[in-house]
């Protein structure tokens, strides 16, 4: 088994891994190869398969057949027990999760000890470990301040301090499930820089995505998944855009191009309008919103956005200023009346705020209406109506669920979305506040994102959009405006726009100090 | 090795069994126990078994000790449901026993078919307005649940006492701290002639069928459920959170006060201190043990009452304590505890695999 030509230099081998959940199948024969010093990109859809190869690789879930094949030395390759996340860690296997696995209350040299060495020896071992560490650190410039609690750093510094974890057990294969997804774009540019030096020195690589940009950039190979099946493994050299996009989807793509919108008569306006307190406030913030317009909200996160999206949304009250629709003060906002009023809300959180996920699909297609005649009578539910309903929303949407009865948390993040932007968009409102709406989402579902909002916007219906995607911003808006410490600043026409200016803003300077 | 592995959704099969599950594995740990304490584990057991379904009159008496666990356990499942942590329903039992009390020892006199209702009424009232407090304090204030329900349930049990040392002491009753008796056209007439079962437990049937209905079918119940599952998501899509904890509250704590009306009216026919021996405290293992669900509440209580009635008469047999009772019912609890895991989760054992590979 061991030493055969085409083995040389392979450090981890998949062999025909299926793992079916009920009748789904999460993975269907993959097979997978990946050579020392190979930066390996995992690339597919939500719901492709991606994380529970991860996941089996790394001993989390036992694959229904075929098998795990590991090189601990460098030689022959061996069969990994399957099921064991521990003999993963041995055998030199090394994951930094989507959501870390961080003790918060821990230094960040604790949390890289923690599980490594035995608690008995923990005090005594700080010291030859910190020199250990300061070496991997210079080494592969993975700097971090060990003494600091892990609650003081940043998203991107945590991230650091899994991948040295994972180095500090002599990884010889890293797995990142979703690396960029929490980090700023620059964060994302150095650590494919530190990824790429480790690949040098040697260490294989693989991290799971669905952004074409950051495989293209940064890897080496990348293997396409679809539907839980390998649809390609090829050199990112013979790659471009168009041609992994196609793969991942399995249809070509038209992105979405927006037209020129015909901005009407003010619709919604914020005047003066204070909310929240501490970081994330709300200070006075004018805003106008056309009909038939998409109006961007630009800034970095934790700059007030949150609390903008809850007092539209009716969660909120305004502490100071006013809010008006079509001319008519809104005074004691709930969520009832803004949804009474004809705003559709789409939360940041979709999976927090946006479904209730024990509940089934026609149950969560239903939730903001269910007080309608049309789902009830005399207080009694009307089920048919109801999955009716659903079922149409569903063939509609492209809502891909089982039935209209399955749990809506079985749903893929796209899928949920969907959800969200069927049971708003179907009640024709004539605001659409859409915060983050394509967060985490791949590139199918994104579109789809897009297409619904732009075709809201030119049926006539106002759009506000937050995000934190100068592209998607740039690319969908009509006019802008960029938050920052709570104030929100003028809004400009888009084509006026570049992401320059837009960035030197979102770090606090003015229109004036941009131009 | 064991190995965890999550599951995919509960069928209501896979529910039943754990359940299932958890009472056997709580009666076999009871039975450790059982023999320290000098008896045949078997005997023990039958013994039991013919004291809860031995006889016509056994059963009977099963089933009465069924009524009021029927009740508290619907009063916990439903505020479970919405994820309000209502400890207090022994508070609120002895709420509704002393409002039947109140208004059914002659306060009021009409026929029975006014009078009952009106104790009937008067109790749940009694019930839903102790759990009110709670509720407000938990929606208003935010306020913990568990710590206020817990602690009503002491002062209202105080507050009985007081009363029926003082204004609701019975002048007849031989100085012994009891409220007057129940009037006949307030009692709940008896189900069968020369046993103890009464009407309470047509009631708690009546209230387990009304609260499967509320949650499975109506607008109220969705919200319950919604609330109770994700109540950021309910409140973002415009359910009204703070008016269904009211609903939930009030309703949890008419069913216990319900309880306690059977109690009073339906078996002893006078309110005293020791009128429940837990009841509200069981019936959070009845639900518990029935997974929140209406149905599977009136089977827990079913069970939990067979232990109880069976307990006592094993005791008079044999000499054991009762206390074993008390035990198995803990153990039934956490037993279901354990056993969502079981629900979450499939747990393979594996045995320790030589490597194959490197023996080659």
């Amino acid at each position: 088994m061991a030493g055969l030509a085409q083995d040389a230099g392979v450090v981890l081998r998949l062999d025909g891994i299926t793992k079916r959940f009920g009748a789904l199948t999460a993975n269907g024969d993959v097979s997978l190869d990946l050579k020392r010093g190979e930066i390996l990109a995992l690339l597919g859809e939500n719901g492709a398969g991606k994380t529970t190869l991860m996941n089996i690789l790394f001993g989390h879930y036992v694959a229904d057949e075929g098998r795990v094949m590991v090189s601990p030395d460098g030689t022959g390759l061996s069969e990994l027990e399957p099921g064991s996340p521990h003999a993963a860690l041995q055998a030199g296997i090394g994951m930094v999760h989507q959501h870390f696995t961080l003790a918060e209350n821990l230094s960040a040299l604790d949390n890289i000890l923690l599980g490594t060495e035995r608690l008995a020896a923990l005090s005594s071992s700080r010291a030859p470990a910190r020199r250990k560490l300061e070496e991997l650190m210079a080494r592969s410039g993975l700097t971090v301040s060990l003494d600091a609690r892990i609650s003081q750093l940043s998203v991107g510094e945590k991230q650091r301090v899994e991948i040295l974890k994972a180095l500090y057990r002599d990884a010889r294969v890293l797995v990142l499930d979703e690396p960029t997804a929490v980090l700023t774009p620059q964060e994302s540019d150095t650590l494919f820089a530190t990824l790429k030096k480790l690949a040098d020195d040697g260490l294989g690589i693989i991290f799971i995505s669905h952004k074409l940009a950051e495989v293209l950039a940064s890897s080496h190979r990348v293997a396409v998944l679809r539907g839980g099946r390998k649809v390609a493994d090829l050199p990112t050299a013979e790659c471009d855009r168009r041609k992994l996009a196609e793969l991942m989807v399995g249809h070509a793509i038209v992105e979405t191009m927006r037209s020129p919108g015909s901005p009407g008569a003010p619709l919604f306006v914020l005047n003066k309008a204070s909310a929240g307190h501490g970081r994330d406030a709300l200070r006075d913030v004018d805003l106008t919103l056309r009909s038939g317009e998409i109006l961007g909200i630009a800034g970095v996160s934790g700059n007030g956005q949150t609390t903008l999206a809850r007092v539209i949304s009716g969660l909120e009250p305004l502490t100071h200023g006013s809010m008006t629709l079509e001319g008519k003060a809104i005074g004691q906002a709930s969520a009832r009346a803004m949804i009474d009023n004809g705003l559709a809300r789409i939360p940041e959180d979709r999976h927090h705020d946006g479904i209730v996920g024990a509940m089934s699909v026609s149950e969560n297609l239903a939730i903001e209406s269910i007080r309608k005649p049309e789902n009830q009578r005399l207080g009694l539910l009307r089920f048919s109506a109801m999955r009716e309903r659903a079922r149409n929303l569903i063939k509609a949407y492209d809502i891909r669920c089982q039935s209209e009865d399955s749990p809506a948390r079985l749903l893929s993040g796209g899928n949920i979305q969907k959800i969200v932007l069927a049971r708003t968009l179907e009640t024709v409102p004539k605001v659409v506040l859409a915060a983050q709406p394509s967060r985490g989402l791949d590139v199918g579902a994104t579109s789809d994102v897009h297409k619904r909002l732009l075709a809201a916007r030119d049926r006539g219906a106002g759009v506000i959009l937050i995000s934190e995607d100068l592209d998607e911003l740039m690319r969908l808006s009509d006019r802008i405006a960029v938050i920052h410490r709570g104030h929100l600043s003028e809004a400009d026409p888009s084509d006026t726009l570049d992401r320059g200016s837009l960035g030197l803003r979102m770090a606090g300077h003015n229109a004036e100090d941009a131009a | 090795m064991i190995r965890f592995e999550p599951r995919g959704p509960s069928s209501v099969s896979r529910m039943l069994g754990v359940s299932i599950a958890a009472a056997v594995a709580a009666l076999l740990l009871a039975a450790i126990p059982m023999a320290f304490a000098g008896l045949s584990v078997f005997e023990g057991y039958s013994l039991m078994v013919k004291g809860a379904f031995g006889s016509l009159f056994a059963f009977t008496e099963m089933l009465t000790r069924a009524t009021p666990l029927i009740l508290t356990g619907l009063a916990v499942a439903v505020a479970f449901r919405a994820k309000l942590w209502n400890i207090g329903a022994e508070g609120q039992l002895y709420a509704g026993a002393l409002a039947a009390v109140a208004v059914g020892t002659g306060v009021i006199s009409a026929p029975p078919y006014v009078l009952i209702p009106i104790v009937i009424v008067a109790g749940a009232l009694a019930g839903g307005l102790v759990m009110l407090g709670p509720t407000l304090l938990k929606t208003r204030l935010g306020v913990d649940e568990v710590v206020t329900t817990l602690l009503l349930n002491f002062i209202i049990l105080l507050f009985v006492q007081m009363m029926l040392e003082g204004p609701m002491k019975d002048p007849m009753g031989m100085g012994w701290p009891q409220s007057e008796p129940i009037l006949d056209a307030a009692a709940l007439p008896k189900l069968m002639d020369r046993m103890r079962i009464h009407w309470g437990l047509v009631i708690a049937l009546v209230a387990s069928l009304g609260v499967y209905f509320l949650l499975k079918r109506t607008v109220w119940g969705f919200e319950i459920r919604a609330v109770g599952e994700n109540a950021a998501a309910a409140r973002h899509a415009g359910i009204p959170v703070t008016a269904t904890f009211i609903r939930v509250g009030l309703l949890s704590g008419a069913l216990a006060g319900l309880a306690g009306v059977g109690e009073v009216a339906g078996l002893k026919g006078y309110l005293t201190a020791d009128l429940s021996p837990g009841f509200g405290y069981s019936g959070i293992v009845v639900a518990m043990l029935a997974g929140l669900s209406p149905a599977g509440v009136v089977l827990a209580a079913l069970f939990i009452a067979s232990i109880f009635v069976g307990a006592d008469s094993m005791s008079r047999a044999t000499g054991v304590s009762n206390y074993l009772a008390d035990l198995i019912v803990a153990m039934a609890l956490l037993c279901v505890l354990v056993s969502g895991l079981f629900l979450r989760f499939k747990i393979r054992f594996v045995g320790s695999q030589t490597n194959q590979e490197a023996a080659e």
